[in-house]
């Protein structure tokens, strides 16, 4: 396919979608992007992104399904464990000092992430006064994330990591079989709030002492990435702290001089 | 003036040595940025940096996102992630699917920088065993940049190169492990040693 012209059917489909559906695709990093909308015309069968926009445009159920392609749904419980261990060592015995806590998960995805961090919240005996927003731009990860329901089969892994994150227990504690998978337990769900939100569109919708937004700005280019992080920066409280994925950094951001490096090689930024 | 702007190196078994005989060998001339992808476990963090680091005497990155590429600098794909480079010279990882069950994947590297360079790129293939990089390599030599495959027998895994070799066919070009740093240099930078001839 002629390059230009690709570059141009890319650009025409991303503005269909935003004045279609409002999903805003327009400045994610076009260079994965490519690639996921490249996988999206085969699987569509379609010989060329304007035949794959007229579906979106005129087929619903194609944009519902396009959405799995564009956005990225894949995590682990407790991926990353240095991750989870320093939050649990180093930002856990600041969260004790709150009445209560607000912590945001942004960019959800199927939810892996907020019910780790419920379970350590749990064994730190926080989670009865924590509410956890889990926001995500995709309703059927949303809804999948509800469930909270994984296969089986990753659950070896999910408890090894659980392990490696300092857990106190057994992951088994949490989780019982189900349909076929495992089903978070009822505990874990009931402080997590899963909603829609999208770091590109919305905007601050309460105070968070703790946000984690994990491989989600990699997905941004520069301009929209400080759009997010100035979001993500306005919902902290003062001294409020920030995760990022373990190859994301503030550094390139105009945003750097806001945090501390709290745990530089966890990427647990603390709000001045 | 050479009109190569990047380079961007894929590998798998065996390529770490490759790397440790070609990367000593560049001469200080040749400044562009060096990318690299190699299969590697997805444990953290990898040691890969620190040792090409302790064989040349460029600066070596474990990439992070949003990174905007220098000169005279090598960056290496950290495990787990994919890595991209953007058409404003910027990288920029991703946790998408593996790629022929690598992640990071060349052809993802190869595949983008042929985007983001179209013809002011060169890739190399070294050792590996499995396929992962023919595809992309052959995207590069298609937008007009310079595909380069270690001369399988010179490869510890042949599979890798002879793959790329198959996928691109005549216009790759075919250089045993000892002559690619010389390669390399003459590539980039003509004037000083002489381009090359084809």
């Amino acid at each position: 396919m002629d390059r230009s012209i690709a570059d141009i059917e890319l650009s025409l489909l991303l503005e269909s979608i935003y004045l279609t559906y409002h999903y805003d695709f327009r400045r994610y990093s076009a260079a994965s992007l490519k690639r996921r909308v490249m996988a999206a015309i085969v699987h569509f069968k379609c010989e060329t992104i304007s035949r794959l926009q007229e579906r979106v445009l005129h087929e619903p159920q194609v944009f519902a399904e396009l959405l799995r392609f564009l956005t990225v749904q894949m995590s682990d419980m407790f991926r990353d464990p240095t991750y989870y261990r320093a939050l649990r060592e180093t930002v856990v015995p600041y969260l004790k000092t709150y009445a209560s806590l607000k912590i945001w998960v942004a960019g959800c995805s199927l939810g892996e992430e907020a019910y780790s961090l419920a379970i350590m919240l749990f064994e730190e005996g926080l989670l009865e006064r924590t509410l956890i927003y889990a926001t995500d731009i995709n309703p059927e990860s949303l809804r999948l994330a509800q469930e909270g329901v994984y296969e089986t089969e990753r659950f070896t892994r999910f408890s090894e990591s659980y392990r490696l994150a300092g857990g106190r227990a057994s992951l088994g504690d949490y989780y019982s079989a189900a349909y076929g998978g495992a089903v978070l337990d009822r505990r874990l769900k009931k402080a997590i709030v899963f909603s829609d939100h999208s770091l590109a569109t919305d905007s601050v919708f309460a105070e968070m002492q703790l946000v984690s937004c994990r491989n989600v700005l990699i997905y941004f280019e520069k301009g929209l990435q400080e759009r997010a992080l100035s979001l993500l920066s306005d919902s902290l409280c003062r001294k409020g702290f920030l995760g990022l994925g373990l190859k994301e950094t503030l550094r390139f951001s105009q945003h750097a001089t806001a945090f501390t490096e709290l745990v530089p090689d966890a990427r647990i930024y603390q709000k001045i | 003036m050479s009109h190569i702007e990047a380079i961007v190196i894929g590998g798998s078994a065996g390529a770490l040595d490759a790397l440790l005989a070609i990367l000593p060998e560049l001469p200080d001339q040749l400044s562009c940025p060096i990318v690299i992808v190699l299969h590697l476990p997805p444990a953290q963090p990898s040691l890969v940096p620190a040792i090409l680091s302790r064989a040349c005497a460029r600066a070596v990155h474990e990439a992070v996102d949003k990174a905007p590429l220098r000169d005279r600098s090598i960056y290496v794909a950290a495990p787990n992630y994919h890595l991209l480079i953007e058409r404003n010279r910027s990288l920029s990882l991703s946790i998408d699917e593996p790629v022929q069950y690598s992640r990071p994947a060349i052809d993802v590297l190869f595949e983008s920088a042929a985007d983001a360079y179209g013809p002011s790129v060169a890739g190399l293939v070294l050792s590996g065993a499995n396929h992962d990089g023919a595809e992309g390599l052959c995207q590069i030599s298609q937008a007009g940049g310079v595909a380069i495959v270690q001369a399988p027998a010179t490869a510890s895994s042949p599979m890798m190169p002879e793959a790329a070799l198959r996928h691109v066919g005549p216009s790759a070009h075919v250089v045993p492990l000892g002559d690619l740093g010389a390669f390399l240099a003459r590539l980039v930078c003509p004037e000083t040693f002489g381009g090359l001839s084809w």
